[in-house]
């Protein structure tokens, strides 16, 4: 046992080598463990697209199910597909932030408040006998305090929506995070987003719609104005031409 | 198994236990029992840390300088608690999302860094790691029994097994939705309590205060 443990070179080289052993212990737990986070993550991903499509069944393995859906990039400002890089593991937040894959958006088209935009994105594709059967696309969004993602899925032309889902964000619990909920998300299903013309009609709001916008119209959740307008803010940028709008224009001519 | 080891072991459970006697670590108690699998994967979290905190802190006892024990203590309490965290977040995503950020909260809970000042401080490994088991089993009982009656009465299954059918299902059971908040856990842990002490009649305080009848005779 030292002597005098009140000295301050002892107290000083105490605290460095209890430092220096837990920064081991952390950094070696978290270097060592990363590879089954990573898988983790791709999974849950992979069970995200299966649920929105409606087709993911609890159970079995999530990689079986996912080999049903057809990745793509696509480059968002013609509407084609791009061929090589893997769709699954594509990072939109690490992309946005690269400089050479995504663009500054001008404040004045940026309604989502998304800042940058990255060049290409994802989309997926479940194909049935008679072609294409669901589109899920990745979008994105700022709420009142987080940017909100989401995967949203439409049928095979487009036209309307069969589930959204928002797998992260960082809404007030019990008011924002009710985008999670269930039977909220399961007001969406048949709704249209864009009119015939393509251009979004798609509407988050309380009360009673007109009647010829009924069919773009969700109501808003109660309590989170805010969270809800930045959700119609999301879809509505990237439902439009800044976003999806070429891809979806021509998947509605049938050449995607 | 000595007898003082079977104490430290198993004092923390009912006689000794920190939630409803020590009063420590309420907060996670009501955060996280609405049901039962994270309340189970909390209480392994909280008895691996408390128990290898409390060894680690008591092999190094002797060396900690007075004057930073407490630094010293929790910069080895929060490294295991990082790690714990990342091994849920690798083994067990699911729940470890819906723990969020309770697990680091385990840092500041009291349980840990109480059983380290109070105990690991002054008694060797062997024993400080069995007390640490035995609080964080202690804690572990409530936190389960909170976590199964919740689950059942509120949602009416366990484990997520349906248990009572729904009246949403076709079934008879209307969840008592009041279960499935967090003050729900204030009222059973009021209850557990209450029923311990009457069981165990040693553990009843006396009053601090009694009013008295005065009469007026005597106060003038």
């Amino acid at each position: 046992m030292p002597r005098d443990k009140e000295r301050p070179g002892y107290v000083l080289s105490v605290a460095a080598l209890v430092c220096v052993v837990c920064a081991l212990l952390v950094s070696s737990a978290v270097v060592l463990l990363r590879p089954v986070q990573d898988r983790n993550a791709l999974l849950a991903r992979q069970r995200n697209i299966l649920e929105v499509a409606g087709i993911y069944q609890a159970g079995q393995p999530v990689d079986a199910q996912f080999a049903r859906i057809e990745a793509h990039l696509v480059d968002l400002a013609t509407g084609d597909y791009v061929e090589g890089g893997d769709a699954v593991r594509f990072d939109i937040a690490r992309t946005a932030r690269d400089p050479k894959a995504s663009d500054a958006v001008a404040a004045d088209v940026d309604v989502a408040r998304i800042h940058r935009r990255p060049r290409q994105m994802p989309v997926f594709l479940l194909r049935g006998d008679a072609g294409i059967e669901t589109v899920i696309l990745p979008i994105h969004g700022y709420g009142l305090w987080s940017t909100m993602y989401a995967y949203v899925a439409l049928d095979g032309r487009g036209e309307r929506v069969k589930g959204i889902t928002f797998y992260s964000h960082a809404e007030t619990p019990g008011l924002g995070a009710e985008i999670e909920n269930t039977r909220w998300r399961e007001s969406w299903v048949g709704k249209r987003l864009t009119g015939d013309d393509g251009t979004v009609r798609f509407d988050i709001a309380k009360g009673q719609p007109a009647p010829d916008a009924a069919d773009f119209h969700v109501d808003a959740i109660s309590g989170a104005t805010l969270t809800s307008n930045g959700v119609e803010n999301m879809v509505r940028y990237w439902l439009g031409e800044q976003g999806f709008g070429p891809f979806l224009a021509r998947l509605r001519d049938g050449d995607a | 198994m000595t007898t003082a080891t079977r104490k430290v072991l198993f004092e923390p459970l009912i006689v000794n236990n920190p939630i409803i006697v020590q009063i420590l670590g309420i907060c996670s108690a009501l955060a996280i029992t609405s049901k039962l699998a994270p309340a189970v994967i909390m209480s392994l979290a909280l008895t691996a840390v408390t128990a290898c905190s409390n060894a680690a802190i008591s092999a190094i006892r002797h060396y900690i300088p007075n004057n930073i024990r407490i630094i010293v203590q929790m910069t080895i309490i929060a490294s295991l608690v990082i790690v714990v965290d990342q091994v849920l977040r690798a083994y067990a995503p699911e729940i470890s999302k819906q723990l969020s950020v309770f697990v680091g909260l385990i840092i500041t809970n009291c349980i840990v860094l109480g059983r380290a000042e109070g105990f690991a401080m002054k008694n060797p490994v062997w024993p400080s790691f069995v007390d640490g088991l035995g609080q964080g089993l202690g804690y572990s009982l409530i936190l389960i029994a909170l976590g199964a009656t919740r689950e059942l009465f509120g949602f009416g299954s366990l484990w997520g097994h349906p248990i009572l059918p729904l009246v949403s299902d076709g079934g008879w059971y209307r969840p008592n939705s009041l279960m499935t908040l967090a003050p729900s856990a204030f009222f059973l842990v009021a209850g557990i309590i209450w029923a311990v002490r009457t069981w165990k009649h040693d553990q009843q305080e006396q009053a601090d205060y009694r009013i008295q009848v005065v009469h007026r005779t005597e106060t003038q």
